[in-house]
Parts: structure tokens; sequence; C-alpha cells
């Protein structure tokens, strides 16, 4: 009997399967580059109403996080200074300066100046600040090094495998609480800090949640 | 054979073994070739579009119910504190259950060498998957997000985290998808042969141009069904050609296969059960689940396949394919399932008073007087009184009957996982945190959908695809074995 397909049918199906092995390894591999927060949310950092250098003010002139960030040992959530914050200093320092004249508008106007944020955890997550910097996580595990930045940007991928790493291996980023605003603090690579911080996980009873409800309440 | 021999058989003059051949009427292959094969090349009948629009309609329901359910979320559904698993559990136990006939005739009776399971392993392996295919719907959008429902299986993410590899509900997963796909296999491999009959035939008629008779238009028609059959069934038979070291290849992949499946007939109805003997609840963790469900699942697999294939051999004629030995056979596999079955019923009850747990007294005196009892009464006359008449060569011998009584097998084995589903959740340890479950009319409609959606997909196998294995039903016949004992004894022109 007669073929009813001519021969070069053969290769067909074999043509497909290493079509779909292509496709299906590119998709996989452009999922898992473009569509993680890896890729999405690092890198982000967007232009300010205001000028402000971290580098500048946290970096050369090592003002404390807490002189502006002034709740975040003491609240869930951390905030961005007001106005008069900035007025503390600036109705004296550089008080002319042209590039201030939104800080100045502020002030005088009471409208509080549009800074866009830019680390934001999902609706459903419930994160504290107070809880982890009091128990010697500090600001740059999850900021990355704000005191070097003119502009700040979005350092780390606060996906949810960011979070467990470090509630799954707590002993890997706690260091000395008095040491949690120090941003260029170095961790010894000693045998001896490294039982002196597993001593620091047992003594101060830091159990990281890892089961849903801990963060999604 | 000598002299002695033959003196001796003269003397002790052996009775005949009678066999009722599994092909009667004393039919010749090319009759069943031309029987199996004018199904799906006569024109459609009328009461297949007749079944296919009613089917069509009921199917709705299902989309119409799931629509609602992820449109608004999963408490359209009648669940509610206590009772978390109604329907949902209930219909996906049911409709895996109904799929388990398939693998046990495609698989064990083919090791165990039954050549009763060849005119009716094709329809039972169809059957499985689109049962398969109902039960998943049920427990998929149970999840709620169903578009989330990919994260039941372990893919690396970002979240960096995994399933719940202890729960038997992950393991209902791989159990089912791995039934799934073994399932699909086993059919659509066991088909290829016929698939290329199917093509030979269309070519056949394409050449000699038998499109006469009809107008010109009907013959036309005729001449273009054909050419879609010749290439529907060239890419679907994928070059088989009937070769010997064809058939060889299909003979050891299928043995293979047969091979791969049988403990899936076992494991995946064990594993459901788990679902409820994992838990502590009482009426639940009990260690009788396993056997009793895989035996409750065959139960039911084998009655659905008599509520099919009896009006099937009714309406295309199979009479001589589809023997009243055939029947038989169902209806005592139907009779010792259904009797196991009643025995894991009764045990459970003596287990609870010989358990003296008084949690799991009360589960059990619960079940048969408590809130559900009509439940429980409904479960226990089909399943367990139902399938003893089966002992009666005259009940098994009245289709009518037989029909009947195969869907009180399965309207007791829905009930059966509505018992155990509901009543335990209903009334566990504290009497204040006990409640009632109803159904809600999302719960009825989607439930009763999914009986149009398997009558949808069955139509369409018995439409376009061959009903029964042509070569397999011929090594059973008698004259496949013309110098064997029975050929001699009754086989047809060799």
């Amino acid at each position: 009997m007669a073929n009813v397909f001519p021969k070069w049918v053969n290769t067909i199906p074999i043509k497909v399967m290493v079509a779909i092995i292509l496709i299906v390894t590119a998709v996989t591999l452009g999922v898992t580059y473009y569509a993680t927060p890896k890729y999405t949310r690092v890198g982000y950092a967007p232009t300010q109403p205001v000028a402000f250098s971290h580098a500048l003010h946290s970096g050369q002139l090592e003002i404390d996080c807490r002189y502006c960030h002034t709740f975040v040992d003491r609240a869930a959530h951390s905030n961005v200074p007001t106005t008069q914050v900035c007025m503390t200093c600036h109705s004296m320092v550089r008080k002319n300066d042209p590039i201030l004249a939104p800080i100045r508008d502020s002030y005088e106007s009471s409208e509080p100046i549009p800074w866009v944020r830019i680390h934001k955890t999902p609706d459903y997550v419930y994160f504290n600040h107070s809880v982890h910097v009091n128990r010697g996580i500090s600001c740059m595990e999850c900021h990355g090094s704000v005191h070097e930045m003119d502009v700040v940007q979005h350092t780390k991928s606060f996906s949810m495998g960011f979070c467990l790493e470090c509630h799954r291996n707590p002993e890997e980023y706690i260091r000395p609480p008095e040491e949690v605003y120090n941003l260029d603090w170095e961790r010894p690579d000693t045998e001896e800090f490294n039982k002196e911080v597993v001593g620091f996980v047992h003594d101060w009873k830091v159990n990281p949640p890892q089961s849903c409800s801990g963060c999604h309440r | 054979m000598d002299a002695t021999q033959a003196a001796l058989l003269a003397k002790v003059q052996p009775a005949e073994l009678y066999e009722q051949p599994l092909v009667t009427n004393n039919r010749d292959f090319n009759w069943v070739t031309d029987k199996i094969c004018r199904i799906v090349e006569t024109k459609t009948p009328t009461w297949w579009w007749i079944c296919m629009a009613v089917a069509l309609m009921t199917a709705s329901f299902t989309g119409l119910g799931l629509l609602w359910l992820v449109s608004t979320g999963v408490g359209v559904w009648g669940l509610a504190n206590p009772i978390n698993w109604g329907w949902a559990i209930v219909n996906f136990v049911f409709w895996i259950g109904i799929g388990h006939a398939g693998t046990l005739i495609s698989a064990v009776l083919c090791l165990l060498k039954q050549g009763w399971r060849t005119s009716i392993n094709r329809a039972a392996e169809a059957m499985t998957i689109f049962a398969v295919v109902c039960a998943g719907i049920f427990p998929l959008f149970h999840v709620g997000r169903v578009w989330y429902a990919w994260w039941l299986f372990p893919i690396p993410n970002s979240n960096v985290i995994w399933p719940q590899f202890r729960s038997p509900l992950e393991w209902d997963v791989f159990a089912v998808s791995t039934y799934g796909t073994v399932s699909v296999l086993f059919w659509y491999m066991g088909m290829i042969p016929d698939l290329g009959v199917l093509r030979d035939r269309a070519v056949q008629r394409l050449n000699k141009g038998v499109y006469e008779g009809g107008g010109a238009i009907a013959n036309k028609l005729a001449e273009g069904m054909d050419l879609f059959r010749k290439n529907f069934y060239a890419i679907l038979a994928m070059g088989w050609r009937n070769a010997g070291n064809h058939w060889r290849n299909y003979e050891m992949a299928y043995l293979v296969l047969a091979g791969l499946s049988t403990p899936l007939v076992l494991s995946v109805h064990t594993i459901v059960s788990f679902d409820f003997a994992l838990a502590v609840l009482p009426g639940w963790h009990t260690t009788i689940f396993p056997p009793y469900f895989v035996a409750g699942a065959i139960f039911s697999g084998f009655g659905m396949v008599l509520t099919l294939m009896l009006p099937l051999r009714a309406l295309y004629g199979l009479h001589d394919l589809i023997t009243q030995r055939h029947i038989d056979n169902m209806c005592k596999i139907c009779l010792g399932t259904g009797s196991i079955v009643g025995y894991a019923y009764i045990m459970e009850f003596f287990i609870a008073w010989y358990g003296a747990n008084p949690y799991e007294s009360f589960a059990f005196i619960n079940r048969a007087f408590g809130q559900y009892w009509w439940a429980y009464v409904m479960m226990f006359s089909c399943n367990v009184f139902t399938p003893q008449l089966f002992w009666f060569k005259k009940v098994r011998a009245n289709a009518a009957l037989v029909w009947i009584m195969s869907i009180f097998i399965n309207v007791g084995m829905w009930f059966e996982r509505f018992v155990i589903t509901v009543t335990s959740l209903a009334n566990d340890f504290l009497p204040s945190s006990w409640g009632y479950y109803s159904p809600t009319m999302v719960d009825i409609l989607t439930f009763f959908g999914t009986f149009g959606l398997f009558s949808v997909l069955f139509l369409l196998f018995l439409r376009f695809l061959p009903l029964m294995p042509i070569a397999e039903v011929k090594f059973v016949m008698p004259q496949a074995d013309p110098h064997g004992h029975h050929g001699d004894q009754k086989g047809g022109q060799h």
C-alpha cells in the first residue's frame, strides 16, 4: 500500500521534540532570569524630588540612621523623616542653597515632600523593623550599603527566598547589637566570633518564624 | 498418542471440558475487523447526536459552576467549619475510583492472561482516562486560586519553598498524575495497530473509488470523510505497517506497560485512602482503609464498565463480542469486590467496639444512626445487598437488571465516600464544634455536569476511535487456535 505521507514526514516527531525541548529550556531560563525579583526589583533607583545623598549624610558626616528614621527601633514601620527633621540642620547649614529650595517650600507650606518609595513589602507580609534591628540584624542586610549611595537604589531581591535564607540561618547574619547601625562593620571571620553569634541566637531566643503564618498573618 | 494411551482414554472417557467461546456464533476474522471498524466508518447514528446534545448541555453545568467558583471564591461551595471537605473530595474519590477498572482490566488481567479482557479493555481504558479528567477538576479547583495550582508540583521558585511532602494530598498529586499518564500511554499504544487498520481501510476505499449510490453531494461528502480519516488515522498510527518487528516491539512494550501499571492499580487508591487514614479523626484513622478503598474502587469501576458496555452492546449489536461470559465475569468481580467492601463495613464496626475507644465507637454509631443515617442506609443497601444478587445466574443473564444494578453500585459508592468524608468531620471529638453540611447549588451543578463532560468525551471516543482491540479479539477466537482442543471440538471453518 502506498504511503500516506512522504518520507520526510518521518523526521517531524524528532524535530518537534527538539523544538519543544529548546522552547521549554528558553522559557524556563527566561522566566528564571527576567521574571524573578532579582531582576524585576534590584536596581530600582527613582529620581527623588530632592537630590538627597545618603553617601554624604550617612557616609561622610556619619549621621546615625536613627537621626532621621526615628522609629526604626521602636515600631514595625520605619519612617521617612519629616521636613522639620531636615530643617534641624538646614535652617542653619546651607540655608540659601538653591538645591534645598523644595525643603524650604515644604517647611513654609506644610506640604510634605513627595519622596518616592523604593523598598516595599507586599500587603500580605507582616514585617517588623524593630524586632530585626533590636536583635542584631543590620539595616544593610536588607537595604545594602546605603551609606555609599548618592541615589538610593534597591539592592536586594526582597523575594520570599531572600527572607527565608536568613530566617533559616540567623547566625550567619546576626551581628553584635551595638554594630547594627555601623554600616562599615566587617564580620570577623574567626571561630571565636562564630561561636559568639551562636550564643546570641541562643541567649536572645532568636527564633525566626518559618511557618506561613509567621509573616502572612 | 500411542496405543496404550488411546486405550486408557477410551476406558476413562474423560468428560469434555466446555468453555464458552469469547466470540460466539462462529464468526470469522473479517467479520470482527468489519464490525469494529464500521462503528466509526458508517454514518453517525441519530442517537449519537441526541446523546451528544444532552451531554454537552449537562457538561455546561460544570463550566458554569467552575466559572462561578473562580470568579467568586471557594466559599460558593458548601464547605464551612468543621466540614471543610465536602462534595469536592467526595466527587474526586468517586471518579478516581471509577477509573480503576481500566488499569485492572488492561494490566492485571493482561498479566493473568484473561482472554475475556480483550473486548472490553479499550472502552474501560477510555473510561479510566475520562474519569481521571473528571476527578482532577475537583481538587484542582478546591485549591481556590486555580492559577496557582502549579505550586502543587515541586518546581524551584524564588519563594524557596516546596510543597509539603509529608502530606498525603501531595502524594495524591503524584499518584494521580502518574496514573493518568500511564493510562493514556497504555490506551494510545494499544490503539496503534487498530488506527493503522482504519487508515488502510480509508486508503483502500479511496483507491477503489467506491463512492456511488447516494447523490452527487453525498458521494463527495463520503469521499471527503475518507480523506479526513486517511490523514487523521495516518498521523495517529505513526507509521504502523503491521510488520513483524512492529508487532514484536508492540507486544514487548505492552507487556512492560502492563508490568508498570499493575502496582498503580493498588497504589493510587491506597494513597487516596491515606488522605483520610493519615488524619487522626475517628472513623478515618484506620489501617483497613487502603485495601477497603482499592476493593471499593474496583467495585465501582466494574459497575461503571457494565453501565457503559451493556447499552453499547445493544446499540451496536455487539452480542457476539461481549458475550454472556463477559457479563458473568464482570458481575462476579463486582460480587467479589462488593463482598470485600461489605466485609470492611462490618469489620469497621467490630474494630470500633473491640478497640474500646469511645470516640471511635461514637463515630461508627453516629454514621449509622446519626444525622446522616440516610446516607449510610443508601450506601449499605446499594453496596452490600445489590452485588449479592449476582450469585444467581438468572440475574446475571438479565442484561436490563444487571444494568440497573450497576447504576445502584455507583450510587452506593458515591454515598460511601460521602459517609466517610462528611460524617467524621461533622461530629468529631468536641460536641461544641459539631456542624451539619449541605451542598450548595454550585456544588450540585459542578458535580452533575461532570457526568456530561464524561459522556461528551466517551461519545467522541465511540465516534472516532476503535472501540475494541481488533487483533487481540482475534487472538482469543476459537479460530485462532485451529489445532487446539477447542478448535477440534467446535471451532469454525479453518
